[in-house]
């Protein structure tokens, strides 16, 4: 029997991870996402999972533990964040490079210095270029959903590429809220048994991330290739677990009240909660406004966004980590997708470094000003939200 | 209609885990139900001044931002009153429930709210023998404000501590909810 309860987002995440029944974990501590792995910890000790618990060193070898794992043909999965996702940075191009299905959590939290463990999306955002499959969620049961989807995803033989499921931090891996935990049987029918194409075996040797020279842009290639073909693993994945669970969080994105909107906000993880809630309030006052939640930022859903907001004046695009630099990566990316095409003005917006708060009325805020430079004809290149000028 | 609760207490005092068990309790009653604690660690310190919240709702809860015009207050430690703005965005007609044995009369309270002391550290030591007030707290939450059923919050107590511990904080939360209703 499936149980529904009101739990901490970690142990939705635990949860998951358990009913994917991963041979390896390896766990180094780090908040917040400590939480997750001590859970599995316990479920390990207590005997209701069957998997080893490598207690490590660092991040570094956190990766490296189920980079190796991997290579021997059995799931695997760790969590980090913050510093120690950067300290995996190395491992995890050199994991996706030889495209072993991996799974983590990056549960976000912002960079130092200055040092903080407030959330934002500075941490994965750094990832982008890895070669992970990147995927945000939203709510505690959306991440119990797209873990159980990521080992899918992640070791379908058409993708083979690590997935990162990314989770802001605090909002979401330390609040309870209500979460329906699925049955093992369920979980077993919608994930088989992990079923290597190529694994390390002394019987019939093959080689990892060998020295190569004149091979590097056809590995490359097909990297790129696998992505563009995980657009369509990562809808068709999220269907079928619609299909079994009945729960549907959007494919690549999800829209949310978008039919006939003006000015449609898009923005990544858990502040789609608030923005939906703005966006309600803001249609009963007879406002034309939605919203796009984009689930998948690599890969980049560039012509599934720009189809659902193409009919949009304005769309206001909510970053929460800075290219400092250049700006917000997912305006940066969206303006990119709506290149040579007719297409809405793109206001960007920084909002939520550093764990500042977003709330209903920041929101509003955001699409009064997106009503403004339509009348005025002028956006602004780059906006800080709520930006205390007094302390610069 | 949602309703949200705002819990002003010191590290150590279990601020958190009174949102989490409303939030159980809450949801055992059939509504839906969020908790969580202040985001980060900057105020975690034993003895630093620390908030959690909980909503309550008959729909999903989708707000992530914290309570900042709550229905309800509970100011776990008078000398709280002292240095943090505890009122601050309380909505007219809301309650706040303060643990102390003394007269608040001193204080200046907002206009238009309700305020309901209960003595829940004492209760605590002749129950548990020990200062910790919360489980006392939410049987006196739930008497002051009708959102949780009693039972609701002594099997979520029961079911965070198993056995002998549970027990007595059920008694505590009992006497607590009882003082408040014949207080009424």
């Amino acid at each position: 029997m499936s149980k529904k309860a009101v739990i901490e987002g970690s142990m939705a995440v635990a949860e998951a991870v358990k009913a994917c029944r991963p041979k390896v974990i390896s766990a180094y501590p780090i908040s917040p996402q400590t939480h997750i792995v001590e859970d599995l910890a316990k479920m390990i000790a207590d005997k209701e999972l069957d998997s080893t618990m490598v207690r490590v060193d660092s991040e570094f070898s956190a990766a490296s533990v189920i980079c190796g794992a991997s290579a021997t043909g059995v799931r695997a999965y760790t969590a980090s964040s913050s510093q120690g996702l950067l300290l995996m940075t190395e491992v995890l191009f050199n994991t996706a490079g030889m495209r072993l299905p991996i799974v983590i959590t990056g549960v976000n939290r912002t960079i130092s210095a200055p040092i903080t463990i407030q959330p934002d999306h500075q941490d994965t955002m750094t990832l982008r270029d890895a070669g992970l499959i990147q995927l945000y969620v939203e709510n505690s049961q959306e991440a119990y959903a797209t873990h159980i989807q990521a080992f899918k995803i992640a070791e379908d033989r058409e993708i083979l590429l690590p997935v990162m499921v990314c989770m802001d931090g605090w909002i979401l891996t330390h609040s309870f809220e209500p979460v329906e935990i699925y049955d093992q049987e369920l979980v077993d029918k919608f994930l088989p048994e992990y079923d290597p194409l190529y694994c390390l075996d002394p019987e019939k040797p093959i080689t990892y991330g060998s020295y190569a020279d004149n091979e590097v842009m056809e590995f490359r290639y097909m990297m790129q290739e696998a992505m563009e073909r995980a657009k369509d693993k990562i809808q068709d994945v999220a269907l079928e677990y619609k299909e079994l669970f009945g729960e549907y969080y959007g494919g690549l994105i999800e829209e949310y009240r978008t039919e006939g909107a003006d000015v449609i906000v898009v923005a990544m993880g858990s502040v789609l909660g608030t923005i939906k809630d703005a966006v309600d309030e803001m249609r009963e006052n007879g406002q034309k406004v939605g919203a796009i939640k984009v689930r998948s930022y690599r890969p980049f859903p560039a012509e599934e966004l720009y189809n659902a907001v193409k009919d949009a004046s304005i769309i206001a695009v909510l970053d929460k980590s800075l290219s400092i630099g250049q700006g917000g990566p997912l305006a940066t990316d969206t303006k990119a997708a709506f290149y040579n095409k007719k297409a809405p003005k793109v206001a960007s917006f920084m909002a939520g470094l550093g764990g500042r708060e977003v709330t209903k009325e920041t929101i509003k805020n955001i699409v009064y000003k997106c009503k403004k430079a339509l009348e005025l004809n002028i956006v602004a290149d780059m906006e800080f939200v709520d930006l205390r000028r007094e302390i610069i | 209609m949602m309703k949200e609760i705002r819990i002003h207490g010191r590290g150590g005092q279990g601020s958190v885990v009174t949102a989490e068990l409303f939030a159980i309790a809450a949801f055992e009653d059939g509504k839906y139900s969020q908790a969580f604690p202040y985001l980060g660690g900057g105020g975690e310190r034993r003895g630093a001044p620390v908030q959690a919240f909980a909503r309550i709702s008959d729909k999903p809860i989708r707000l992530r931002s914290k309570i900042h015009y709550p229905d309800y207050i509970i100011v776990q430690d008078l000398t709280l009153l002292e240095n943090v703005n505890v009122f601050e965005g309380i909505k007219p007609g809301g309650l706040v429930l303060i643990n102390t044995e003394k007269k608040v009369d001193g204080y200046d309270f907002p206009e238009d709210i309700t305020i309901k002391t209960i003595p829940a550290t004492k209760i605590a030591l002749e129950v548990l023998g020990l200062p910790i007030m919360n489980t006392a707290i939410m049987g006196a939450f739930a008497a002051a404000s009708g959102e949780i059923r009693i039972d609701s919050i002594i099997r979520a107590i029961k079911n965070r501590f198993p056995g002998a511990l549970g027990e007595k904080n059920a008694v505590a939360a009992k006497t607590a909810y009882d003082m408040v209703l014949s207080s009424n």
